[in-house]
């Protein structure tokens, strides 16, 4: 297929690296900890990727990527779970119902709130994660199973390498061929100028809420693979914290950028984990003074993205 | 024959100001219409209502007989009705090609299935925009440009690639606002050709504003004459020249240019 002609050489490369981590987890070589940082590591590019979808190339700012990521996980586990279906075999549908619901109440809550601009659309973005947040908090009065505040326990490990590597990697040549393609074209369009775009004949509406909603269920996704990856769901997982995480991530790999926020993610996710292990039991709250004080350096000195100089 | 674009006793105020005040015009098919008038007249206004990026008060918009005035500003694209801005909106972090092709494939569609999994659909649709925007390239003195991006482009091209992006849709129809604002008289001269050949090889029926008495002059068949949100008066250019009132309210003491 062409698709898949086409993605060539990422193909390659891609089949190189999972060999690479293959060979590094089969030989024992790194701890168990380890490897599952570096799986995290791939669900997190993804989710990340869905907010650059969103933000960084159509301009949508969102202060509640993370809501979506924690509807696509407690959807996955809570399917899973209910139905008996725990197992490698039906792992696939459980995924994309995740992502499917992600994108579900993205359409929904998108269709009223993407025609605010800026600042407000991220206010209205930040809201409807705590309401989100709360909705978590309170499940287990709709539920037993999903925990509420006590958290969702007993999901079944689901998610290894093989699953989080190829489902990130397929799902990163889809997006980079609709980036590519004139869907992607129209929402950079959007991002620069809406009047002009619908001058020209893009239904910038449409076209918005195509991107949350994709964006979403990207978040979705990876909320799947996350839930049956730590095979416990906390409500403070899906906080507005972890959405500035994933913020975090697409403007240090740089705004409409693919590869940036794949990089991003890697330095992102070590940074945190390194300082977990270099630092002392007893400063480990320290990170939080680091984080800020990086970012501030960031936002200084390069805020267009590490990668990027120049706005892009 | 029916007129392109019809308006209607169009009508518009932003809080006291009358911006627009029940202006009526037609446009036959071919012909190119000129709007002068002073500063704050409302010609800008009455282009921003035919394109819907403002509501009207009152009055009706037809464009090829049919009443135009409910629909979206991207549907009034699509139908064949293209533009430019008085003040530049190009996508400037976008390659000049990019800024053409995106014009051209609004109208011309391939799902995102298609974008996916890169069917025959897509490749024959980008194709044909990539040639589109090549020619209209061309075609404007772009040529060689179409990888910069068109904030870099100078002052100059930036106007003409506003142009390439309106003409990309395919109109029928193109509003142009102040194209010759910023230009010295040898680049109004290149404009003044520009315009004429684009007229004639797209056959296209032109409503354009402008300051430049001998631009608008020479290149329009009517002329529409505003102040104060009113028409004052319509005629040929050689009439609008003798009106007294146009002298007057808008000409001034020096006469036409
Ligand atoms: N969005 C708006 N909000 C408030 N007032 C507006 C708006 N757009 C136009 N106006 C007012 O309407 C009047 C007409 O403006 P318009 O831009 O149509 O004039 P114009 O004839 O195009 O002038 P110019 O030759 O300077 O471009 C002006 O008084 C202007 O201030
Ligand atoms: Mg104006």
């Amino acid at each position: 297929m062409r698709f898949f002609l086409e993605s060539k050489r990422h193909i390659l490369l891609a089949l190189v690296i999972y060999a690479a981590l293959r060979l590094l987890f089969s030989l024992g070589i790194v701890s168990e900890y380890i490897e599952q940082v570096v799986i995290y590591v791939f669900i997190v590019i993804l989710a990340a990727t869905g907010l650059n979808v969103i933000y960084g190339y159509t301009g949508q700012f969102s202060l509640g990527h993370a809501a979506f990521y924690g509807i696509g996980a407690y959807t996955s586990a809570y399917l899973a779970k209910t139905s008996g279906l725990e197992s490698i075999f039906f792992f696939p549908a459980t995924i994309l119902a995740g992502g499917l619901m992600a994108a579900l109440v993205a359409y929904v809550i998108g269709i009223p709130i993407l025609r605010l601009r800026d600042d407000f659309l991220g206010i209205a973005t930040l809201g409807f994660g705590i309401l989100v947040r709360v909705f978590f908090d309170n499940s287990d009065r709709i539920s037993e199973v999903l925990g509420g505040s006590r958290g969702f326990t007993g999901i079944v490990k689901l998610t290894n390498l093989e699953t989080a590597f190829f489902v990130t990697v397929f799902l990163l040549l889809v997006t980079r061929n609709l980036i590519t393609s004139r869907y992607g074209l129209f929402w950079r369009c959007i991002k620069e100028d809406e009047t002009a775009s619908a001058s020209i004949g893009i239904n910038t509406a449409r076209m918005k809420l195509m991107a949350f909603v994709y964006g979403c269920f990207l978040a979705g996704v990876a909320g799947a693979l996350y839930a049956h990856l730590y095979t416990f769901l906390h409500p403070s997982n899906f906080d507005f914290l972890r959405s500035i995480d994933f913020l975090i991530i697409v403007i240090l790999g740089g705004m409409g950028n693919i590869a940036g926020t794949i990089y991003a993610g890697f330095i992102w996710v070590g940074f945190i984990e390194g300082l977990r292990i270099a630092l002392p039991g007893n400063i480990l709250d320290l990170r939080w003074v680091f984080i800020p004080l990086l970012l501030i350096a960031l936002m200084m000195w390069r805020p267009y993205g590490l990668m990027t100089k120049k706005k892009g | 024959m029916t007129a392109v674009l019809e308006v209607d006793r169009l009508t518009k105020s932003f809080g006291g100001i009358q911006a627009v005040d029940g202006i009526s015009f037609k446009v036959p098919p071919g012909e190119t219409l000129g709007i002068i008038g002073p500063n704050g007249a409302g010609k800008t206004t009455v282009f921003n209502l035919i394109t819907r990026f403002y509501t009207p008060d009152s009055g009706d918009i037809r464009f090829m007989g049919r009443s135009v005035t409910h629909l979206a500003p991207h549907r009034l694209a699509r139908l064949g009705i293209g533009r430019t801005f008085q003040n530049l909106r190009l996508f400037r972090e976008l390659t000049v090609a990019e800024n053409i092709t995106s014009a051209y494939l609004s109208g011309n569609r391939y799902s995102p299935f298609a974008g996916i999994f890169r069917t025959d659909r897509h490749s024959v649709v980008e194709k044909k925009a990539w040639q589109k925007a090549y020619t209209l390239m061309d075609f404007l003195g772009l040529a060689g440009k179409g990888d910069a991006p068109a904030g870099s482009l100078p002052y100059g091209e930036q106007r003409r690639l506003e142009l390439a992006r309106a003409l990309a849709i395919e109109p029928k129809l193109l509003l142009i606002d102040e194209p010759g604002a910023g230009m010295n008289p040898r680049e109004i001269r290149d404009l003044v050709e520009t315009l004429r050949d684009v007229k004639k090889r797209f056959n296209l029926t032109i409503i354009m504003i402008e300051h430049q008495m001998g631009l608008v002059m020479n290149i329009s068949d009517h002329i529409l004459v505003m102040d104060f949100g009113e028409k004052i008066m319509q005629g040929t250019p050689a009439e609008v020249r003798r009106d007294a009132r146009v002298i007057e309210a808008y000409l001034g003491e020096e006469g036409p240019a």
